[in-house]
C-alpha cells in the first residue's frame, strides 16, 4: 500500500511542479531503502519508479559497494587446471544492475554511455600496478563475463517501463550472493541522446537478525566465536550420546 | 526450504544438508569411522567454498567425537599416555597446516590443495578399504587359509630413542613415533577438515602395533581436541568457520549416526566395508574429474583486504 501512495505522491509532484525549461523533472523512489539478508534469504526485487515531465528514455543504474578483487586465471598444469596468472582491480563494484526503456545503443551514443559506464562491459576496471595491457583487458572481460554469470552483473533493456510518457517503473533484481554494503542507484532520464536530469539514491544491502550476529561475530570477535564454536559442538556431542544412551 | 548460511554466503537447500548429514552419519555409525572424509567434498560438491567446508567440517568432527569418546572412555578404552603424545603431535601440526592454509588461501591455491589432499587419501584409503573387502571375502570361501602373523617384528623403528611404556597399550616404543604420527594427521585435519580417524587408525595399528581394543577410543580422544584446535585457529586466521551450518551437520549427523549403528550390528562388515570403500573411491574420482575436466569459467575472483 505505501508504494501505492508513494507513486501516487510522485505523480502529484510531478504533476504540479514548476516546468523549468532546460532540465527535466525526474521524481523517483524505491519500494525500499534497505535489503536485510536474513535466515531464509534467496535473493529479492525492489521496485523503482518515478514520473518524468516529458518524453524520452530512462536508463536506471544500480551499483554496489566497490572493493579491490583479485581475478585468476586457471591453467592446465600437468593435466590438473591450477590458479596460475592474476591481476587485481581496483574499486570493483560487487554489483553492477542495468536496466533501461529501450537498448542502450538506442539510447544514447557509444561514448556518452562509456563516459557514464552505463552497460557491465562499460565499467572502467583500473589494474593495479603496471600490468600488461593485453593480459588486464582479457582478466577484465574475464572478471565481468563471470559476474554476470554469477547474476552479480546484470543488462536489461526494455526492463524499464514507462507508461504515457510520463510514469516508469522497474524491477531491479538482487540474487542471493548479493554483497553487503551501500549501494547507489542512479537514474537517468535521457532525451534526443543526451542525459537531461539525473537523479540518485541510496540503499543498503545488510545481514540482519542471527545472520548479522554471526557474521560480525566471527569478524570482530574471532577468538571468542572459535571458542564458542567448539563449546557448542562438545554441548552438542555430548548431548546427543545421553538422549540416545538412554532412548 | 533454504537457509541462508552466514559464513558460506549462500543459501543451501536444508532437506539436502539433513540427507547429506543423516547419510554420512549413518555411514560413520555403522563403520564406525568420522565422515569427515566423506562430508566435506560433499560440501564442496554442493557449492560450500572449499576453505568454508574445511573450517566448518572441523567444527562438526569435534561434535561427532565427543559422545564416541565419551563411550569408550567409561569402557576403559582409552590410552591417555598415548593420547597425550599423539596429540602434542597434533596441536603442533595442526597449527602449522593452519598457517600453510592461511598461506596458500592468501596465494589463491588453496582449492586446488584441498582437492589434491582428497583425491590423494580417498583413493588411497577407498583402494585399501575393497582391497581387504576382496581378501577377505576370498578367505571367508576358503577357510583355513589365513596367513599367520608374527606378534612382534622388530624393524629400525624400534631403535628410535626416547623409548615411553604406555602401559594401556602394552608397548614400550620410542615417543618419536607416536608424536610424527600426530603431527602428520593434524597438518591433514587442518588442511582437509577431517578428524583423520582413517589415517591415524591404521598407522597406530599396523605402525605403534597397538592392541584394536585402545585403538578407535584414543585415536577419538586425540581428534577432539585437535579438531577443536583446528576450529579455533580456522576462526581466527581465516574467518572460515560457519556455525549455523556445523549445527545442521551436527544434527543430521548424530541422529544418523544411532541409526548406522542398529544398522550395522545386523549387517556383515566386510562386504559392506568393501561397499564403503566403492563409496569412497567414488567421492575421490569425483574430486579428480573436477580437477580434470576443463572448468566452465577458467576466471575466478577474490575481494582481497578487509573483508
Amino acid at each position: 500500500m505505501t508504494s501505492i501512495k508513494r507513486l501516487l505522491s510522485a505523480f502529484l509532484m510531478v504533476s504540479f511542479a514548476p516546468a523549468s525549461a532546460l532540465a527535466s523533472a525526474l521524481v523517483v523512489d524505491l519500494s525500499s531503502n534497505q535489503i536485510e539478508i536474513t535466515t531464509n534469504f534467496t535473493g529479492t526485487n525492489l521496485l523503482l519508479f518515478g514520473a518524468i515531465d516529458r518524453k524520452g528514455d530512462v536508463v536506471v543504474v544500480v551499483r554496489g559497494p566497490r572493493r579491490t578483487e583479485v581475478v585468476r586465471r586457471k591453467e592446465r598444469v600437468a593435466g590438473i587446471w591450477i590458479n596460475r596468472a592474476a591481476v587485481t582491480f581496483e574499486s570493483v563494484p560487487g554489483y553492477n544492475f542495468v536496466a533501461s526503456s529501450r537498448p542502450l545503443e538506442q539510447i544514447a551514443s557509444e561514448e556518452t554511455l562509456q563516459r557514464l559506464q552505463i552497460g557491465s562491459e562499460r565499467l572502467r576496471l583500473q589494474p593495479v600496478g603496471s600490468a600488461n595491457s593485453a593480459l588486464a583487458s582479457s582478466f577484465r572481460k574475464g572478471l565481468i563475463d563471470l559476474k554476470k554469470r554469477k547474476a552479480l552483473y546484470t543488462d536489461m533493456p526494455g526492463n524499464v517501463s514507462i507508461r504515457s510518457e510520463k510514469l516508469f517503473r522497474a524491477d531491479l533484481n538482487f540474487p542471493s550472493n548479493v554483497p553487503t554494503g551501500s549501494y547507489t542507484a542512479e537514474i537517468y532520464h535521457f532525451d534526443g541522446g543526451k542525459p537531461v536530469s539525473v537523479n540518485r539514491t541510496q540503499l543498503s544491502v545488510q545481514k540482519a537478525g542471527v545472520e548479522e550476529a554471526i557474521y560480525n561475530y566471527a569478524h570482530d570477535h574471532s577468538a571468542i566465536y572459535g571458542i564458542v564454536a567448539i563449546l557448542i559442538a562438545l554441548f552438542a556431542g555430548w548431548l546427543g550420546g545421553v538422549i540416545f544412551r538412554k532412548a | 526450504m533454504d537457509l541462508y548460511f552466514p559464513i558460506a554466503e549462500m543459501s543451501i537447500n536444508v532437506l539436502l544438508l539433513l540427507a547429506l548429514g543423516g547419510g554420512v552419519g549413518m555411514l560413520s555409525g555403522m563403520f564406525g569411522v568420522g565422515g569427515g572424509f566423506l562430508m566435506t567434498p560433499l560440501l564442496i560438491f554442493i557449492g560450500v567454498p572449499p576453505a568454508v567446508a574445511v573450517g566448518t567440517e572441523a567444527n562438526q568432527v569435534v561434535a561427532a567425537s565427543v559422545s564416541g569418546a565419551l563411550a569408550h572412555w567409561r569402557r576403559g578404552n582409552v590410552d591417555f599416555k598415548m593420547g597425550f603424545i599423539l596429540l602434542i603431535g597434533g596441536f603442533v601440526g595442526s597449527s602449522f597446516g593452519v598457517w600453510i592454509f592461511t598461506k596458500l588461501r592468501a596465494l589463491g591455491y588453496i582449492d586446488i590443495v584441498i582437492s589434491l589432499c582428497f583425491v590423494t587419501f580417498l583413493g588411497i584409503v577407498g583402494g585399501l578399504m575393497v582391497a581387504e573387502g576382496a581378501r577377505s571375502w576370498i578367505r571367508s570361501r576358503s577357510p583355513g587359509s589365513a596367513p599367520k602373523k608374527k606378534l612382534h617384528q622388530h624393524t629400525w623403528m624400534h631403535g628410535l630413542p626416547f623409548k615411553m611404556r604406555f602401559r594401556r597399550s602394552k608397548l614400550y616404543i620410542s615417543a618419536l613415533l607416536p608424536l610424527s604420527i600426530g603431527i602428520f594427521v593434524g597438518v591433514l585435519s587442518a588442511i582437509m577438515g577431517v578428524g583423520g580417524g582413517f589415517i591415524m587408525v591404521p598407522a597406530m595399528i599396523y605402525l605403534l602395533g597397538m592392541p584394536t581394543s585402545v585403538v578407535v577410543g584414543t585415536s577419538l580422544f586425540q581428534i577432539i581436541f585437535v579438531t577443536a584446535n583446528v576450529t579455533f585457529l580456522q576462526s581466527v586466521n581465516n574467518q572460515t568457520v560457519d556455525v549455523l551450518l556445523a549445527l545442521v551437520l551436527v544434527v543430521s549427523s548424530v541422529v544418523g549416526a544411532q541409526i548406522g549403528t542398529a544398522f550395522g550390528s545386523k549387517l556383515k562388515s566386510e562386504q559392506l566395508r568393501a561397499l564403503l570403500g566403492i563409496l569412497v573411491l567414488a567421492v575421490g574420482c569425483k574430486v579428480g574429474f573436477d580437477l580434470i575436466v576443463t572448468p566452465a569459467h577458467l576466471f575466478s575472483f577474490a575481494v582481497s583486504g578487509g573483508h
